[in-house]
């Protein structure tokens, strides 16, 4: 009898905190296709306001999944060399290369995005451009990417292999090829997942880096929040909905399996 | 550089040592020379320096300066180990999850630049060679351990290496797998007839699989002799206790006899001595009648091990004596029994630390 | 190529971006925080100053709240998610660790829908008792933002540590006679601790750097990220705004340092 108490009890506790977390969510979605906030669903179910986002906002929507690709191309492209090179190298310097690109993650979005305006505000076109906000992304995402291929990395014994196909006569590019790459899978998967997820809910770093002509998506949702009526904030967060929960499922589902093992 | 007439290279070790970056010397300066298409096991207890030295013939590990690997007679250590055809065999068989077994065999031809139909047709003539018929599809992830070590071999022998290097390939295997795969592996690599160079700790591996045996300490070679020379002449109490069982004996020698609490044995060669120390196999030692016995014991236990009895006697020696006796000879706990040693199987071994 | 010089080829785009990107603005960051009008006296402004102290006296005391509240509530829901099975549990866990992904903002705006002035909270008070509670624009409204993006990090994290632990242990204490309670007090909770530590000093760093919750709730709460953020573009303080940035950056590094050494890469990922 006791038992079957605790277990409600903890079962109404969790609800609660589920709740809380949930509900502003569905209101949120929820208004976002109601043609009047305050009369609530009665009056109406409507596409109205997310069209209305989509004349607003689309460059904002556009220009945020335009940067988080070239994030995750850069990601990828610098990390994947790098969680190999110091997987295989091991040593002080391994480790310490490793603290130092975990620092962003330390430092608050607003210091780094303080610090790039201060070294590349003079290079106009530069700091103008969507490429500075690439840079703050790239810099914010790249340890979650090499962690992550750095634990499948360590799981697989990849120095073993590595010396493996060595012995066997192939140059260092023909193993990082054959060898490394595809055994990295698991971890570039999960890895660019997070980046991608990452890069497109970035606000901190993003609101100091952007101009007016280079918004993203979650400037747009400040923007909205502080100026628009309910209804299109609640749409334009609609619209984030969409996009970024199928990505955080994909990410539960690539992660779970490992984790039931 | 690969084997001409198929014995694959002679390989020499010259002087070649090893210290680490943290300061650990793995490997004294070491010298040894094997003749192409000997099998050499390096044996000796973890932290001997015996895997230290396969690497280093690998090409995976560079030796401290002035060390040198020579095969055929020609140097390689500049080599990196892309360049040097040899075969390694890894303990954790290194084998590739993103490859199918086929594949993994066919690696290194593939690097190689062998065409597609002669790449088949080896990676089907060693999995006949090496037992693994209908796997060729299989994941290496569906694979069990004794699967895995032969699909490990067929990849390593594929490419037709100078010189065949195993690391402690059977270690991983529990305890009777191994023991068939020891059997099927000393018939494979006499087959094959490469240069092999062996790794493990295990000494009855080490006497089935080798034409001589390395064994090692410390990061030095503690002697290199054939199975029957480390066996029966072993030439340090090290090398005496690790390889078989040992019974070391310390006493006095006196009128070409070691002198002991009960009694007398006969040894070779024996100038007077203060302390010796000798050995004795317990395969050697006979029980026969306590009454004519130059040597004689009480038995203080008995091991019936099935083909064999372990008889543990007291009072002979110092220490005890054990005695690896027929399984019909008939003692009991207590009796008094004789103890005949000929002369040659009591060998005295150098005081040392 | 050489098997080295392979290696040093594979960390040279690291070696580029992470200099040029972040090495070298974190220098020119600290610089610019000693270029005031105090020197280097400006770097200790953040605790000689009045209104900076007070600022970070507040945010110190948000993020501590934050953290333990977050600890207290992850714990119970976490142990209970990870140890029963029953129909619904995997939806309930989604529920519970998608806002982890959410920026500052859309958890500003989450709390207005809740608590502001047309919110859930005012809407059902009024109707109950007359009289509209709205506390979203308060230090309330920004304690429950906090707590939002908080828990879904720390409970994956406490889940994933109660999922290692070894069941003999408690075994062990039932077999010695210990009621539940006392299994719970005494072994489970200090085989937590490493995760407690580790997961508490990320939510406690992230709630010490957060900024668009803040700034999507009004600009007037006195926090720290808004502190830097006003003296950098309403005042064009650059060197204070610098230097309380490397400030707050050095507390963040020096709490997440800590939480490495219990935890060593386990805990779910910082935005």
């Amino acid at each position: 009898m006791r038992g079957r108490l605790i277990f409600t009890g903890q079962l109404a506790f969790t609800l609660l905190v589920a709740a809380f977390l949930a509900v502003p969510a569905m209101l949120s979605m929820s208004a976002g296709v109601t043609v009047n906030y305050f009369r609530g669903l009665q009056s109406g179910v409507t596409l109205n306001w997310v069209y209305q986002v989509f004349d607003l906002y689309s460059e904002a929507i556009a220009r945020s999944l335009l940067i988080a690709s070239a994030t995750l191309v850069v990601t990828l492209a610098v990390g994947v060399p790098a969680a190999y090179a110091l997987s295989v190298r091991g040593g002080r310097l391994s480790r310490l290369v490793e603290e130092v690109i975990t620092l962003p993650l330390a430092l608050p979005g607003l210091a780094i995005a303080l610090a790039l305006l201060l070294t590349y505000g003079g290079f106009g076109s530069f700091r103008r451009s969507w490429l500075v906000i690439l840079a703050g992304h790239v810099v914010f995402t790249l340890p979650f990417m090499v962690r992550s291929v750095m634990a499948v990395f360590a799981t697989t014994d990849i120095a073993t292999l590595d010396e493996g196909a060595a012995s066997l006569g192939a140059s260092p590019w023909r193993r990082f090829r054959d060898v490394i790459v595809p055994n990295a899978r698991p971890g570039i998967l999960a890895g660019s997942m997070m980046v991608f997820t990452l890069s497109l809910g970035e606000f901190n770093l993003t609101w100091m880096l952007h101009t007016p002509l280079t918004k993203t998506l979650p400037v747009g949702l400040a923007d909205a929040y502080a100026s628009m009526r309910l209804e299109i904030a609640s749409a334009y967060t609609l619209i984030f909905f969409v996009m970024i929960i199928p990505l955080l499922l994909l990410m539960q589902l690539i992660a779970d399996p490992e984790q039931r093992r | 550089m690969s084997g001409d007439n198929g014995h694959g290279v002679a390989v020499r070790i010259e002087a070649c040592g090893k210290t680490f970056a943290d300061g650990t010397r793995a490997l004294e300066p070491t010298t040894l020379d094997i003749t192409a298409g000997e099998a050499v096991v390096l044996l000796g207890p973890s932290g001997c320096g015996k895997t230290t030295m396969l690497r280093i013939i690998a090409g995976l590990e560079q030796p401290d300066g002035g060390g040198r690997i020579l095969f055929n007679g020609a140097d390689v250590s500049q080599l990196p180990i892309e360049r040097r055809n040899v075969g390694m065999v890894f303990q954790s068989y290194a084998l590739f999850p993103n490859m199918s077994v086929a594949d993994n065999i066919a690696y290194g031809l593939k690097v190689r630049g062998v065409a597609r139909k002669e790449r088949a047709d080896r990676v089907a003539e060693l999995v006949q060679l090496t037992n693994i018929a209908g796997l060729e599809r299989r994941r290496i992830g569906q694979l069990s351990g004794g699967q895995r070590q032969r699909v490990a071999l067929a990849r390593a022998v594929a490419i037709r290496p100078s010189v065949l290097l195993l690391d402690e390939p059977l270690t991983a295997l529990d305890a009777a797998l191994r023991d068939r795969l020891r059997t099927e592996l000393n018939k494979l690599l006499r087959a094959l007839g490469i240069t092999t160079i062996y790794v493990t700790h295990d000494q009855a591996e080490a006497m089935e699989i080798s034409d001589r045996i390395v064994v090692m300490r410390k990061g030095a070679i503690a002697q290199v002799g054939t199975p029957r020379d480390i066996y029966f002449a072993p030439q340090s109490r090290f090398v005496a206790e690790f390889i078989g069982a040992a019974n070391i004996i310390e006493a006095a020698i006196a009128d070409g006899q070691l002198q002991l609490p009960g009694g007398t044995l006969p040894t070779v060669g024996s100038a007077p001595a203060a302390a010796a120390i000798a050995m004795v196999r317990p395969e050697a030692i006979q029980l026969v009648d306590a009454g004519t016995a130059a040597l004689t014991g009480i038995v203080d236990s008995i091991s019936f091990t099935g083909n064999r009895q372990r008889v543990s006697i007291g009072g002979a020696a110092t220490q005890a004596l054990i005695v690896d006796a027929p399984n019909t000879i008939n003692v009991k706990v207590g009796e008094r029994v004789g103890l005949a040693v000929p002369r040659e199987a009591v060998r005295l071994l150098p005081r040392e630390e | 190529m050489s098997h080295k010089s392979f290696l040093w080829l594979c960390l040279l785009p690291l070696a580029v971006v992470t200099t040029a990107f972040f090495v070298l603005p974190t220098g020119r960051l600290v610089v610019a925080g000693a270029d005031g009008p105090q020197g280097l006296g400006g770097y200790f402004a953040i605790v000689l100053e009045p209104r900076f102290r007070t600022t970070l006296i507040n945010t110190l005391v948000l993020a501590a709240a934050t953290t333990l509240v977050t600890l207290i509530v992850s714990t119970v829901a976490g142990l209970f998610l990870q140890r029963n099975r029953f129909p619904g549990r995997s939806v309930l866990i989604a529920v519970l660790t998608f806002p982890l992904a959410f920026p500052g903002v859309v958890v500003g705006f989450m709390i207005i829908l809740l608590a502001g002035r047309q919110g859930l909270i005012g809407d059902l008070t009024n109707r109950i008792w007359g009289d509209k509670v709205v506390f979203a624009y308060s230090i309330y409204g920004l304690f429950l933002g906090y707590l939002s993006f908080s828990i879904p990090r720390v409970i994956l994290t406490i889940m994933a540590a109660v999922a290692k632990l070894d069941a003999s242990l408690e075994e062990a204490a039932r077999s010695l006679g210990a009621s539940p309670w006392a299994v719970q007090r005494d072994v489970v909770l200090p085989a937590l601790g490493p995760a407690f530590v580790a997961s508490g000093a990320i939510a406690f760093a992230t709630a010490m750097g957060a900024f668009g919750t803040a700034f999507t709730l009004a600009t007037n709460i006195d926090v720290l990220p808004m502190l830097i953020y006003t003296e950098f573009t309403l005042d064009a303080n650059i060197a204070s705004a610098a230097a309380l940035s490397v400030g707050l950056g050095v507390i963040a590094w020096a709490i997440l340092a800590l939480a490495r050494s219990f935890s060593g890469g386990t805990v779910a990922a910082a935005g």
